[in-house]
């Protein structure tokens, strides 16, 4: 297996007809993912009527990416399920959409602020009036010796999801380095398809600072109870081939060999902020954007896992930033750029969420539990629910539910209209919290 | 080829066609329609694919599970007798169902 890079790529052209070669597109889309997508969308239904291209690197029509480690890795759903948007849909609205080119050059126009001309790996120009960066995120290496032997896979995209599909069928060992969403969902799903799986964490807790004490420790007992191996506080020392120079093992610090096939790695993403830097935008863990979705040029539109903004949460603290990885926000932090193009400055606010099944525990999170002070633990073993709930100064800020999706409707509601929940009475597992808003 | 009709809060029409094996929910947003947002992309995490389910078409589709049923007490607009989460709505083969799509979703 090779895998080669600086190749050069052709790339191809989908929805309406791209502007001539010398012609100018009205909004340059760079990322045709969740948040780039949503962009386009969310401006054909504010009225915007300026061309748009949509452009990104994948070969692949835009997709959806949660069901890359879940329902498309287990083999219940196809690809076609995957997509956002028929061709139809985008020859309709005014979308050309292109593939396979990777920009790797940007050239502003000093005569007309917020255009430019962006240069794309296959040699193409794409002259443009409004730059969008939704570049998203790519998966941080893994830095040890074998870290690049076949069998030795990471999962962000549709490409690193087909080539682990192929090496399942032959694997009889995985091992799953990171203990965070993504490991472990991919980890279940493997377990789910007959292979003896193992975790290596190295922090002392899974799903790192994602989630609280407790809720790590539920999703702890609750996957070594069906089966997983994991390891937490584990040091690799080094990836182990065989004398094919396939994977055959990773290596512990303590000299434990773990016997793996196939090895994933899956330790968090690092922000796509080279494109930013070509252009002089400010970054600081992601593109700093304002509240508006603008980088720091005050005309470079940035959405998605690339950004880092002020917290979007009512009431969180002034001046505190965040950069999310997340569906809901890919969405509605491109529908806040949206209105900025249109000259509309809506701030963006909102209460995050985010989903993770593993296994058949359904994860749900509304709200943000940093700089939680108590929690309020709803333990109901017997029907299979567990939630936390967070509070900051005796306000509920955050909930962790898994399988307990009435709890999670509840605090979302709560915290969308800004109301709290009394952490007294949420504690007794049988009180409907929908019933303690107030 | 299946069919899905789908009303929206004004009594306005459309009709999709659908492969077998899609939901109403995939149906519906491929093709943009508006009325059915599906956060989650089918995940069955968001319940912003709420329908009403015409009750002639109940039997067309797979029945509820507890968690679909769960989720439906989290619909924006209230739950009624025949509502739905339309990414759990399976179209077989030939097959046609009328929806109708709630106000909103969100
Ligand atoms: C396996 C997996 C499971 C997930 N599960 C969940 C889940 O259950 N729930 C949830 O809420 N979130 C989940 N997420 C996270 C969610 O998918 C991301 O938050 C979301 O995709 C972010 O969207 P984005 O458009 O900002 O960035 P991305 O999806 O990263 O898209 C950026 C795109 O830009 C392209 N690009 C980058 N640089 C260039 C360039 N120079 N030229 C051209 N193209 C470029 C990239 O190739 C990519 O296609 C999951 C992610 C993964 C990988
Ligand atoms: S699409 Fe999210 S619950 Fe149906």
């Amino acid at each position: 297996m090779t895998v080669s890079t600086d190749q050069q790529t052709v790339p191809s052209y989908a929805g309406a007809q791209a502007p001539a070669a010398d012609q100018a597109t009205g909004l340059l889309i760079i990322g045709a993912s969740q948040s780039g997508v949503q962009l386009a969308i969310s401006l054909r239904a504010l009225g915007f009527d300026d061309h748009i291209t949509l452009l990104g690197d994948e070969d692949h029509r835009p997709y959806q990416r949660p069901a890359l480690s879940k329902e498309y890795l287990q083999g219940k759903v196809g690809s076609e399920s995957l997509i956002f948007r028929t061709n139809e849909y985008w020859i309709d609205h005014n979308i050309t959409l292109i593939k396979n080119e990777r920009i790797d050059d940007i050239q502003r126009d000093q005569q007309h602020p917020g255009a430019g001309i962006a240069y794309g790996r296959s040699g193409a120009t794409y002259p443009y009036r409004r730059l969008a960066l939704t570049v998203g995120a790519s998966p941080r290496r893994l830095e040890v010796a074998g870290g690049n032997l076949p069998g030795v896979v990471y999962l962000r995209n549709a490409d690193d999801a087909i080539e682990l599909k192929a090496l399942v069928p032959e694997a009889k060992d995985v091992v799953v380095v990171g203990g965070g969403f993504i490991g472990l969902e991919a980890a279940s799903s493997l377990h789910e398809l007959g292979k003896n799986v193992t975790v290596l964490e190295h922090g002392p807790k899974l799903i790192g600072r994602a989630v609280g004490e407790q809720t790590s420790q539920y999703f702890l007992n609750q996957h070594r109870h069906r089966g997983l191996d994991i390891r937490l506080e584990a040091q690799i020392d080094e990836i182990l081939a065989d004398d094919n120079g396939d994977v055959k093992a990773v290596r512990l610090t303590n000299g434990e060999e773990v016997a793996a096939q196939i090895v994933l790695i899956g330790i968090g993403v690092v922000p796509n902020t080279q494109l930013a830097d070509i252009l002089g935008l400010e970054i600081n863990n992601g593109i700093v954007v304002n509240a508006h979705a603008l980088a720091s040029d005050g005309n470079t539109i940035v959405a998605g896992d690339v950004a880092n903004m002020p917290n979007p949460v009512p009431g969180s603290p002034t001046n505190e930033r965040i950069r999310m990885e997340s569906v809901n926000n890919a969405i509605e932090h491109a529908k806040v750029a949206a209105y900025s193009l249109m000259g509309r400055s809506e701030e963006y606010a909102g209460i995050p969420w985010f989903w993770s099944n593993q296994a058949d525990i359904k994860l749900q999170i509304a709200g943000l539990s940093t700089g939680f002070d108590q929690t309020v633990v709803r333990d109901d073993t017997n029907r299979g629910k567990f939630s936390v709930l967070y509070y900051r100064d005796g306000q509920i800020i955050a909930a962790d539910c898994a399988n307990a999706p009435l709890d999670f409707m509840a605090v979302k509601q709560a915290l969308g209209k800004g109301k709290n929940i009394d952490p007294e009475a949420a504690a007794e597992v049988s009180t409907m919290l929908k019933t303690l808003i107030a | 080829m299946s069919t899905v009709h789908f009303t929206d809060y004004e009594g306005n029409t459309t009709s999709l066609d659908a492969n077998e094996g899609d939901s109403v929910m995939e149906t519906a947003v491929r093709n943009g329609l508006e009325g059915i947002v599906a956060e989650c992309g089918g995940s069955l995490s968001c319940a912003t694919c709420h329908v009403f389910l015409d009750e002639a078409d109940a039997d067309k589709v797979p029945p509820m599970s507890e968690m679909e049923d769960e989720m439906l007490y989290g619909t924006t607009e209230d739950r009624e007798d025949n509502s739905r989460l339309s990414c759990q709505l399976k179209l077989g083969a030939d097959t046609e169902v009328h929806v109708t799509t709630p106000e909103t979703q969100v």
